[in-house]
């Protein structure tokens, strides 16, 4: 058992004692260090003010990631290099991403500038990378600029990212790797009293017995979520396990018949097995919150605190994925959908955590589509979700499954159509007719801030009538915005 | 009115005008030294303020409000409510009706009730919650057709005429009519609202505040303290973004700072959490405007009725202005020959719309760009000839408000070249092509015009002062009454005055803007920072160094002439000396080398009783060529592709005005399609984080995206180096992506108008095509 948290920052080893359950990195680094670099911007992830760099190992390789601060709490940090901006520049001298932005007149006002430059840090020292207008702005999707329009910010970053990075951390890779497998070791970590603790599991069986005392306490993945119900809704959570160090919760694994997701893989991690089952999928997981918050979000975590704003339950459910559950009581396997019970209310018992997925591959005479409709391209909660799912044989669909994200107080399939589309004749559009009528008595959408229920239900249907159109090859010419928006990217580079 | 352009205007090559230098704060911006007010060092015992509020409330009459239960809370100092107020419990920057803390009536969904003084900003949140405040609820206002049926406003109505409309359009060949809406937008400075002040002895206050307008923090802190203005100093380094929000909208953080700190005797600190910061602040106008346009069958405009029909929130604020200016602008470019504009100002129970980059004018430009579009439409001529057609000329030159256009032909000739640069004729037939090819795609092409008028329509405000001192060591101390939100005026003055006094910029210490260094300062707004700042620091400079040519010349028997300013030295005749030197000499001779300067714009004669003068000193030209593509099953939308033409007159720094019309044109382009306001049934702002309100990210911009710089021949006005003012008009360029969204959907049924909303979010754009499909064809 350790009752201190270890990490890295400018190159030393700060072992600290006193860590609240919920105090984040961003309250630390400012009330604490009084390093007043980092910003606070928003206090919930959505505009990278606040935006640090975590160093950790992955596979023996160093990897920096880049995180929101404000909703992360200090003890996820436990066993990762910390870099701020204040660590940037060498004696004095400017960091190459700080000089390329000022070099492209990158900031104005100057509040958002230091999360940019940590979000270009973790870009200028991101492995294989290819240079294009396109990865700089999905990579700096999590930073917003109210002042620059963006323009110059992408041209430094173009400038200065994509070279072999040559900078005091990549001269002391060797040493900080070193350091780094120094503090991972297996002990729990358990800081504070039985009545309030923050405490990081080395073990699943450590967990088990942990939370099985303390059904009460909130379980942390990648606190995309959690941080919010700390730092927006004022929540008492004085009793906080992160998961983030249990061995083999991270895990990936794809093979022919599907994918294996682990509780703590983030959504980074998988994106690109992901993206192997399905290109519609990779597309969906880029546009999943921002780099910061796929770097710390987990898919299971998303699905296990039922967040009613989680994009991705809808592909995995017409996906098929079951869910796995774990207690000390044992393990059970059901189907992703039975797991939401109602709005914020998850099928799980006391004491019980998520412990993984599976995501089975569609198969050769399967055909997935998925599509994310929001105000906004990038970082932006659907307003409506499709994802669609056809086993067609000899052109007749003999199997459809479909679920919908913002249609319903929980993802959920969409039974009547389902039905009414199973033996419509991928050739004959006439058939599609019923299914897409049946939605009308699968949903009752509401009216919120992101969209009408009118609006809701004209596009559901509307996304079930262009996966049928692209499945079924009748689609006239190109029939996504998507794919014009990447024409001109290419056209422009 | 035209001063035509002197040499003295334009001296030989510049050392410091005119370069495209970084920001003054740059290294510190990248650095993370750059000091906000909530990484000043906080003097021990800070106490930090959260203000409380009615959470369910939206309007009514205040029942009972029970503290008790915040007072106990952990770490509470002090509940301050309406009852602590010593002086005037109002924080309005025009006609009042602005509680710092309410008295026995909610106003609006998020007005402030009661203070919070704590330990820490935690402390102060988790117990700012625990309030129960009983509010006996009455009805709401909140739509422009509420408050018509209410007839409620805020302010007189006002309007604009010339000629005859009814008149013109009888005459008129055609008459079209119809109605849109136009959203607001929250400004979404990253620094949120911010003030820190600490108590000074007899009395005095000294607060830090995140403002665009420290004058009238300054004001309204001695007005609610209840002392007099020279008790009271704010200061301002710089801000994390302001956008018109910290015009007015700073002064109640401060207020509420100041009497914490009056009641504590301790210094206290407010920042707001970004949700009570969207919840409780104003934000740009929404509109309905109802419009009728006649004209002839050759697309020219006879006659032109518009109402505005203004959501002003719950107080005046700085409604007059901004609706004002809205008027000045319902006219974009085009020459209206007989006129009715009106506007009214309309009271609902929702948070006091205020500033916004624009300041009213990119709805009224934009509801003129509308009209356009559908005699376009009707027509079946492109927009743009209908556009140019239309165009101020040589004859017909005279706005609505009587002002001529002078500069028409830089207007004529920005468009055209735009039109050339843009390829904007070979794209159209592209555009056609493929929106022949495609049936669910649909792409659309626009291409706008911006016309901004530059100074303040209350003539007062145009006018501002600078401190420059030298000191003996060569150094030189900057201050003025302009203040720093990141739009680069620091540098911009910096710049003049180190080419003033041929000194690096290095020698030329910027200053925090402070109201016992410069008084009586006008806030920062109407994109006039640069024009007045700089003016007054350049007069200031100025006179100190023509003391010191005065004292050479006597010194060495010379003539002025035989005296130049230049690398931090002064060459007389063939001898040069240090400026250190000759600043030592000087304060010898006892010369002052400190002078406060002072500009007043020339030339403002606006009446705006009898609507009659000249408001504007000039304007500011600008045009976009935006092309879209929408889903017309989803309403997806992207922007293909963006060129911009921007006239600056002769840039002071062009890196920084580069910056402002590409950060302008995104700010506009967010508000009119990704930034929606929603307000639910019962008057509850439900966007108020980021992770519902979408301000656009980096992928929104176009991957095609040109940006030039005007070459014309500087402003004919005598500005500063013959510069343009720059910060408000690069929002309306935004315009022509509306206006290509309009055209893609336009395109789905030649003849007829599309009804599209702003912002044309996929929800608009669907409702549009939707609209558009259900109605019969056009015959």
């Amino acid at each position: 058992m350790r009752d201190t948290i270890r990490f890295l920052k400018g190159g030393q080893v700060v072992e600290l004692e006193n860590v609240g359950p919920t105090e984040t990195v961003l309250d630390y680094l400012r009330l604490r260090c009084r390093q007043t670099g980092t910003k606070e911007g928003c206090g919930e992830g959505d505009c990278g003010a606040c935006t640090v760099a975590l160093g950790r190992l992955v596979d023996g390789k160093l990897v920096y990631q880049p995180v929101n601060s404000c909703i992360l709490l200090l003890g996820m940090i436990d066993g990762a290099e910390l870099v701020t901006v204040e660590d940037l520049a060498l004696d004095s001298k400017l960091h190459p991403v700080q000089a390329a932005m000022v070099e492209f007149h990158g900031s104005q006002c100057g509040f958002c500038t230091p999360g940019f430059v940590m979000s270009l840090f973790t870009l200028y020292h991101a492995h294989g990378q290819e240079k294009s207008r396109k990865a700089v702005t999905e990579w700096i999707a999590g930073n917003l600029c109210r002042c620059t329009g963006y323009r110059p910010i992408v041209d430094a970053a173009l400038d200065a990212c994509f070279d072999a990075a040559d900078d005091a951390f990549s001269w002391r890779a060797n040493e900080t790797r070193e350091l780094l497998q120094k503090l991972a070791d297996s002990r729990d970590v358990f800081i504070g009293e039985s009545d309030s603790f923050f405490s990081s599991p080395a073990t699943l069986d450590g967990l088990a017995a942990l939370y099985g005392q303390h059904p009460d306490a909130t379980l942390v993945a990648g606190a995309t979520d959690v941080g919010l119900w700390i730092t927006k809704q004022l929540r008492d959570l004085p009793k906080m396990i992160w998961l983030g160090r249990i061995e083999g919760l991270e895990r990936v694994e794809s093979s022919p018949s599907g994918v294996l997701i682990g509780a703590m893989a983030t959504y980074e991690t998988t994106e690109e097995a992901m993206s192997d089952l399905s290109p519609d999928l990779g597309v969906l997981w880029k546009r999943i919150g921002s780099k910061q918050v796929r770097a710390s979000g987990t898919v299971g975590g998303n699905i296990a605190n039922g967040s009613p704003i989680g994009d991705t339950p809808p592909a995995l459910i017409a996906l098929g994925t079951t869910l796995e559950l774990h207690s000390s009581e044992g393990s059970r396997a059901l189907p992703l959908e039975k797991f939401f019970l109602d709005y914020g209310k998850q099928d799980r018992n006391s004491g019980e955590f998520v412990t993984g997925l599976f995501v089975p591959r569609p198969s050769s005479n399967q055909a997935f589509r998925c599509y994310k409709i929001s105000k906004r391209f990038d970082q932006d909660i659907s307003s409506v979700m499709g994802a669609f799912r056809f086993t067609i044989d000899d052109g007749t669909i003999t199997d459809a499954r479909i679920a919908y994200g913002g249609m319903a107080a929980t993802p959920k399939r969409a039974e009547h159509a389902e039905r009414a589309l199973t033996g419509a004749l991928m050739d004959d559009p006439s058939t599609w007719g019923a299914g897409m009528q049946a939605l009308l008595s699968d949903y009752k959408p509401m009216t919120d801030m992101r969209a009408s229920a009118e609006y809701r239900m004209e596009t559901a249907r509307a996304l079930l009538a262009k996966a049928l159109m692209e499945i079924s090859g009748t689609a006239p010419d190109e029939i996504r915005v998507l794919a014009i928006r990447e024409a001109d990217n290419d056209r422009a580079a | 009115m035209t001063v035509p352009l002197d040499s003295s205007d334009m001296p030989g090559p510049m050392k410091h005008v005119r370069k495209a230098l970084p920001h003054d704060s740059a290294e510190m911006h990248v650095m993370g030294t750059a000091t906000y007010i909530d990484d000043m060092p906080e003097p021990v015992g800070t106490l930090h303020v959260v203000p409380g509020w009615a959470r369910e409330a939206v309007r009514g009459r205040i029942v009972s409000v029970n503290l008790d239960d915040v007072r106990s809370a952990p770490g509470v100092v002090a509940v301050l409510t309406a009852k602590d107020v010593p002086g005037i419990n109002d924080c309005s920057s025009s006609f009042g009706g602005d509680p710092v803390l309410a008295e026995d009536e909610i106003l609006f969904y998020g007005q402030v009730v009661f203070a919070v003084v704590a330990t820490s900003r935690d402390a102060a949140r988790r117990a700012a919650i625990r309030a129960k405040i009983e509010v006996s609820p009455i009805t709401p206002i909140l739509t422009p057709e509420d408050a018509i049926d209410a007839d409620t406003t805020v302010l007189p109505d006002y309007q604009f005429r010339r000629g005859s409309p009814e008149t013109g359009m009888t005459a008129a060949e055609e008459v079209l009519e119809g109605s849109m809406r136009i959203g607001g937008q929250e400004h979404f400075y990253l620094e949120g609202q911010v003030a820190m002040a600490q108590p000074q002895e007899s009395g005095g206050m000294m607060v830090y505040t995140s403002t665009q307008h420290p004058t009238e923090v300054q004001h309204t802190v001695a007005k609610v303290l209840g002392v007099p203005d020279a008790a009271v100093t704010a200061e301002v380094r710089r801000m994390g973004g302001g956008f018109g929000g910290k015009e007015s909208q700073a002064n109640q953080w401060a207020a509420l700072a100041s009497l914490a700190a009056r009641f504590t005797g301790q210094a206290c600190k407010v920042r707001l959490d970004r949700d009570d910061d969207m919840i409780m602040t104003g934000k740009r106008h929404d509109f309905r405007v109802d419009w009728k346009i006649g004209y002839d069958l050759d697309g020219r405009i006879r006659a032109v009725d518009m109402e505005f029909l203004a959501r002003c929130g719950y107080s005046p604020d700085l409604s007059l202005g901004v609706n004002d200016r809205t008027l000045f602008h319902a006219d974009s470019s085009y020459f209206y020959p007989d006129a009715s504009i009106r506007s009214r100002r309309l009271r609902t129970d929702t948070c006091s719309n205020t500033a916004f980059r624009g300041f009213g004018g990119p709805q009224g430009m934009l509801a003129a760009e509308r009209m356009i579009d559908a005699i376009a439409i009707k027509l079946e001529k492109d927009p743009l000839d209908i556009r140019k057609l239309n165009f101020y000329d040589g004859e017909r030159n005279l706005t609505p408000y009587g002002m001529p256009v002078e500069e028409f032909e830089v207007m004529h000739d920005l468009i055209s070249q735009l039109e050339e640069s843009s390829d904007y004729w070979n794209r159209r037939d592209d555009v056609n092509d493929f929106n022949s090819a495609n049936a669910v795609l649909k792409k659309g092409l626009a291409l706008t015009p911006v016309k901004f008028g530059i100074s303040f329509t209350l003539k007062h405000l145009n006018q501002a002062g600078a401190l420059v001192h030298l000191y003996t060591d060569g150094s030189v101390h900057l201050n003025h009454g302009g203040t720093e939100m990141g739009q680069g005026l620091y540098q911009k003055v910096a710049q003049v005055v180190a080419e003033e006094f041929g000194v690096t910029l290095d020698k030329v210490r910027i200053t925090a803007t402070n109201t016992s260094k410069v008084p009586n300062t006008s806030p920062t707004a109407a994109s006039s920072g640069t024009d007045l700042n700089a003016m007054a620091a350049k007069v200031a400079a100025a006179e100190i160094k023509g003391r010191l040519i005065e004292f050479l010349c006597e010194q060495h028997q010379c003539g002025t002439d035989a005296i130049r300013f230049s690398d931090n030295k002064v060459f007389v005749a063939d001898e040069s000396f240090p400026l250190s030197e000759i600043a030592k000499q000087a304060h010898w001779a006892r010369i002052q080398l400190s002078h406060a300067g002072f500009y007043a714009t020339p030339g403002i004669t606006w009446d705006r009783e009898s609507a009659t003068g000249r408001p504007f000193y000039y304007f500011a030209y600008g045009g976009a060529c935006a092309e879209v593509t929408i889903d017309t099953m989803t309403g997806e939308m992207t922007v293909d592709r963006v060129d911009i033409l921007h006239d600056v007159g002769h840039s002071i720094n062009p890196a920084i005005d580069l910056g402002q019309i590409e950060g302008g044109f995104a700010q506009g382009m967010g508000w009119l399609t990704t930034e929606e306001l929603v307000w639910d049934e019962k008057g509850r702002l439900r966007t108020h984080a980021p992770s519902t309100y979408k301000i656009p990210t980096a992928a929104d911009i176009p991957a095609d995206f040109n940006v030039q710089l005007y070459k014309g021949s500087g402003n004919p006005q005598s500005t500063v180096y013959r510069s343009k003012a720059v910060g408000e008009p690069p929002v309306m360029l935004a315009n022509a992506v509306f206006c290509a969204i309009n055209d893609a959907i336009a395109s789905l049924s030649p003849g007829q108008i599309p009804n599209l909303d702003a912002p044309a979010t996929p929800e608009a754009i669907m409702k549009a095509v939707q609209d558009l499909r259900s109605r019969r064809p056009s015959s």
